[in-house]
């Protein structure tokens, strides 16, 4: 679709019907979560079994928060899939927890844990849990006939992302294939799929992440405390703030400190960094992006810098 | 490009470092364009968005730090940043220097919002650039200066106005390599000009750059003084993206999702393609046609007295109306026509070639029914745009044909309305996107067109001879054994007395279909024509058996859904190629290993097994006799 801002066309009708019986849409997130809600709306029309992949993260909340929009006055018509690495900030969990009781959502959780304590999965020597996370969220999909599966990827993440299609095959294997891609013309998507295939579907293709967080600012969304600065003991590597937990902890010659820090994205405990920062509140963290110099995978995420085709080496796998 | 320049045209710099309030205030008045790039390979595309993302900015430190490391390793520009590595994503294409897909790039300057979508220039890839050109408002179209207009460019104009993108900027770019020479610049403008109203393009900006350099990108530059006008960021900036708007448009919302919460709330969830609709407004359902009045006009954050075209609702009536996904509310005075027949432009995309007469998906709106191509009238040469005769389209043709779909949709012409006129073609059995289609206009009105009422109907007939029409189809190999099998079969019925008759591929190819050959188009039209006889017996109350070969899966499929639930029975005689070729009756395996049949299924044409036979003869463990008597009782078990 086109997103136009609406204003333009406001301006023009204002000769024919009264300004004041047509709601204000002076801004283009509103273009934004319009093609977002057409988007969960289509899959609501044309699967049997979507399910909305929920990190805690401050996509997946927004997410959410769109879903519930879409479907008002009824109930999000499908389930919340989290893939838990078993490496946790508590408050995400908590967080997590809240939400689903809130809304009277239905939660499906998928356990790395399990893998590793039945030897399905093996621990990595540098205890990073993230890239198993593939496997657990295929057999659940798998085991749970999801068809549809509503993930927070933007295109200005990164490259590879850039070329993803908002309906975004997978194969029974759970695997992207970016040579084989189905055209995507207008806002007509391709939701066939053959039994054992799914569809990944991203409503947030075309934000940024000032639009992601300008929308957590408009509409007031609650999100993890961990976004916003508080006081913790953190220790550095590799240019990150980390944080001690039952992942692990910090290494000869790397000290433990008290810093304010905030998390810019968040994941799997052993590789999501913190970032010193004094925001404290979501107008903070928008001035704060907005100077920003550095992209927040960049900034923050570990196993994204392992290779330069990183993240499209794991959507190949099925990871998002 | 010095920072003075950077900081004239991306004034957000300052504003966030000095007011961050202003700087929000700012970007919450911004527009947003969506524009595509195209040109030939090495036109300089990818560069130049990254230059567009450089200067604006947006490259952030890490991804500096990146392409400078990769700008070593695999760039093209010695030990200086290659901005296209930006741009170029997947670790394959960067590595052969070309861009195979369609990106999606954000950037955002003082004014304006920005969606790019960086489209390949290669030719096969023609549909990546089709793709990027149906949610554009502009096409940036680049022309190498040392090369002037080439096929490409022309090509890529072609399909921009056949697309419906109204604004077109010529970016003669590497004009550093020329010299920065006027003349050069004027002849490509001149040539270029003289081409794009050829083609009825006429809002035409032509500019001189270098990406690589940075001259006339953000600014104007002090290399091409004789150049007057705006640098080209300026122009993304200014071109009008409102005018597309129809003042007068009429509301037309497709109904995505019945929102049906409980028995008090029924709900109408949809996103409005055009027009405003008012609570009070009367409207019309299509395609039934009745009438009903809008209630209320919902949404999260409470209900709204008129909705705009753009915006997600919900729409309750005050009728209990018949709606469901598919339909279309309209205003009742001004509402679309409905019909199942069509010309249309198709764009194929698909490496398969478009096959008349095969059953595909078609998604239009939120309508998705069957629909039928017929050979196409013609098909445009994108260098000259001369029409020429075409009996199918492939991969990146373009061409006009009629078009008809298993029951009526609800369209508008696409010049009219591109969101009721644009439509996909999907693969049945494949399931891929094969073609956009574009409506020109419907070939009658479905109001007209009405079944001849027959007074004896079908039930008579078949209730004269006491029996369940059916078609019996038989496929398989050449050689499989299907006529030996279906010939029993026939004798088996008859002496039960029961009414069948035998269709044997053969026999139909000395008649009925003897203007037919083996291509693949052929073979399609000859099993609908085969189809329509059988469903002709049906009527009469027949059981008709069909033996041929009907190597593929989409027409057996569109047999099944041509019968009526459960008349149509499919029967795979499922032979080893290498047994078939051992048999060779006829023959005929003999002669395609020869090379003198070309088309011959299993040698240089494919077989598609059915997936979900009604039943699986397997004719080495099975004799012909046993076979038969199976069916006969497959056949017969439900009456």
């Amino acid at each position: 679709m086109t997103i136009d801002t609406p204003t333009d066309r406001l301006a023009e009708l204002s000769g024919e019907a009264a300004l004041s019986e047509i709601p204000p849409q002076a801004d283009n997130l509103d273009a934004l979560e319009s093609e977002a809600i057409h988007i969960f709306r289509e899959v609501a029309g044309e699967f049997d079994r979507p399910v909305i992949l929920f990190s805690g993260g401050k996509d997946s909340t927004v997410l959410v928060h769109l879903a519930l929009k879409a479907f008002r006055p009824a109930p999000v018509p499908f389930p919340l899939l989290h893939v838990d690495t078993g490496h946790n900030f508590d408050e995400v969990l908590q967080f997590r927890d809240d939400l689903v009781a809130r809304h009277n959502l239905r939660l499906v959780v998928a356990r790395v844990q399990d893998y590793i304590d039945d030897g399905r999965l093996t621990e990595r020597p540098d205890g990073t849990r993230n890239p198993l996370q593939t496997t657990p969220l295929l057999d659940a999909i798998g085991d749970n006939r999801f068809d549809a599966v509503f993930g927070g990827g933007r295109r200005d993440e990164e490259r590879a992302r850039a070329k993803e299609r908002i309906f975004s095959l997978r194969n029974a294997f759970g695997q992207w294939d970016p040579r084989r891609q189905r055209p995507e013309l207008w806002n007509l998507y391709n939701g066939k799929h053959r039994a054992g295939e799914h569809m990944r579907v991203f409503p947030l293709s075309n934000w940024t992440e000032l639009d992601v967080w300008r929308y957590i600012q408009r509409e007031k969304i609650e999100l993890s405390h961990l976004y916003y600065a508080h006081r913790r003991e953190v220790y550095s590597r590799d240019g990150m703030w980390l944080t001690a937990g039952p992942w692990g902890g910090p290494a000869e010659g790397e000290p433990v400190e008290e810093k304010i820090v905030r998390y810019r994205t968040i994941g799997d405990g052993s590789c999501t960094g913190a970032v010193e920062s004094e925001a404290y509140t979501v107008d903070d963290v928008i001035a704060e992006v907005a100077a920003s110099r550095l992209t927040e995978r960049g900034a923050t995420r570990a196993d994204d810098r392992m290779s330069e085709a990183a993240m499209e080496d794991r959507k190949r796998e099925g990871y998002f | 490009m010095t920072e003075d320049v950077r900081n004239s045209v991306y004034e957000a710099d300052r504003l966030i470092a000095e007011d961050i309030d202003a700087y929000l205030e700012q970007h919450q008045h911004k527009s947003l364009l969506r524009f595509i790039t195209c040109g030939s390979v090495d036109d300089g595309k990818s560069t130049l968005i990254g230059r567009l993302l450089y200067d604006s900015k947006l490259i952030f430190e890490d991804q500096l730090a990146e392409l400078e490391a990769d700008s070593k390793r695999v760039g093209t520009q010695g030990q200086d940043s290659d901005l296209a590595l930006l741009v170029d994503g997947l670790v394959a294409e960067r590595e052969q220097g070309i861009t195979i897909d369609v990106a999606y790039r954000f950037f955002a300057t003082e004014k304006r919002k920005f969606i790019v979508a960086d489209t390949p220039g290669h030719e096969q890839y023609t549909r990546n650039m089709v793709t990027g050109a149906s949610t554009a408002d502009v096409a940036v179209i680049l022309v190498d200066a040392r090369k002037g207009v080439l096929t490409q460019t022309r090509r890529h104009s072609y399909l921009a106005q056949l697309m419906g993108v109204r604004h077109i900027v010529l970016a003669v770019n590497k004009m550093d390599l020329v010299g920065y020479n006027r003349a050069i610049f004027d002849a490509i403008v001149a040539e270029y000009t003289e081409f794009a109203e050829s083609i009825d393009l006429t809002d035409v900006t032509a500019i001189p750059i270098s990406a690589l350099a940075g001259d006339n990108v953000a600014a104007r530059s002090d290399n091409t003084p004789w150049y007057e006008g705006l640098a080209l960021i300026p122009v993304l900036e200014s071109v009008q993206v409102g005018d597309a708007f129809d003042h007068g448009a009429a509301f037309r919302m497709p109904v995505q999702w019945v929102n049906r919460p409980s028995h008090d709330f029924r709900g109408f969830a949809g996103l409005i393609a055009s027009g405003s609709v008012g609570v009070g407004d009367p409207v019309r359902i299509l395609p039934s046609g009745r009438t009903s009045t809008v209630a209320r006009i919902v949404t999260f954050d409470g209900d709204l007295d008129r909705g705009l075209a753009g915006q997600s609702v919900t729409i309750t009536l005050t009728e209990e109306e018949d709606c469901s996904r598919g339909d279309v509310i309209a205003a009742a005075d001004d509402s679309p026509a409905v019909s199942d027949g069509f010309e249309v432009m198709l764009v194929w995309m698909a490496e398969e070639p478009m096959l008349p007469g095969r059953p595909y998906w078609l998604k239009i709106g939120t309508q998705t029914v069957t629909a039928t191509i017929q050979s196409p009238k013609y098909q445009v040469d994108v260098n000259t745009m001369e029409q020429q005769p075409a009996k199918t389209l492939s991969l990146n043709a373009i061409g006009v044909a009629n078009l008809s779909t298993d029951r009526s949709i609800v369209f508008e012409p696409y010049r009219k309305d591109p969101a009721l006129g644009g439509f996909v073609l999907m693969d049945k059995l494949t399931n891929t996107t094969v073609a956009a289609g574009m409506l020109h206009f419907a070939l009658r009105r479905a109001e007209n067109v009405h079944w001849q009422a027959i007074e004896v109907s079908r039930d008579a007939h078949a209730q004269q001879k006491n029996q369940r029409p059916k078609v019996v189809w038989f496929t398989g190999l050449s050689g499989s054994g299907k006529s030996t099998i279906a010939n029993l079969v026939e004798k088996r019925l008859h002496a039960l007395g029961k009414h069948c008759f035998l269709l044997d591929g053969d026999n139909i190819r000395h008649g009925l279909n003897k203007d037919l050959g083996f291509t693949d188009a052929d073979r399609v039209e000859n099993i609908r024509r085969v189809g329509e006889v059988a469903k002709l017996l049906t009527d009469a109350g027949l059981i008709a058996i069909a033996a041929f070969i009907s190597p593929f899966e989409a027409e057996r499929i569109m047999l099944r859904d041509m019968m009526e639930p459960g008349e149509f029975v499919e029967i795979h005689v499922d032979t080893t190629l290498a047994e078939a070729e051992r048999r060779d009756v006829k023959g005929l395996y003999a002669k395609a290993r020869a090379g003198k049949l070309p088309n011959f299924t299993g040698v240089d044409s494919p077989y598609e097994p059915p997936a979900n036979p009604d039943l699986r003869i397997d004719t080495i463990a099975t004799t012909p006799e046993d076979a038969a008597a199976t069916i006969v009782d497959l056949i017969l078990q439900d009456r």
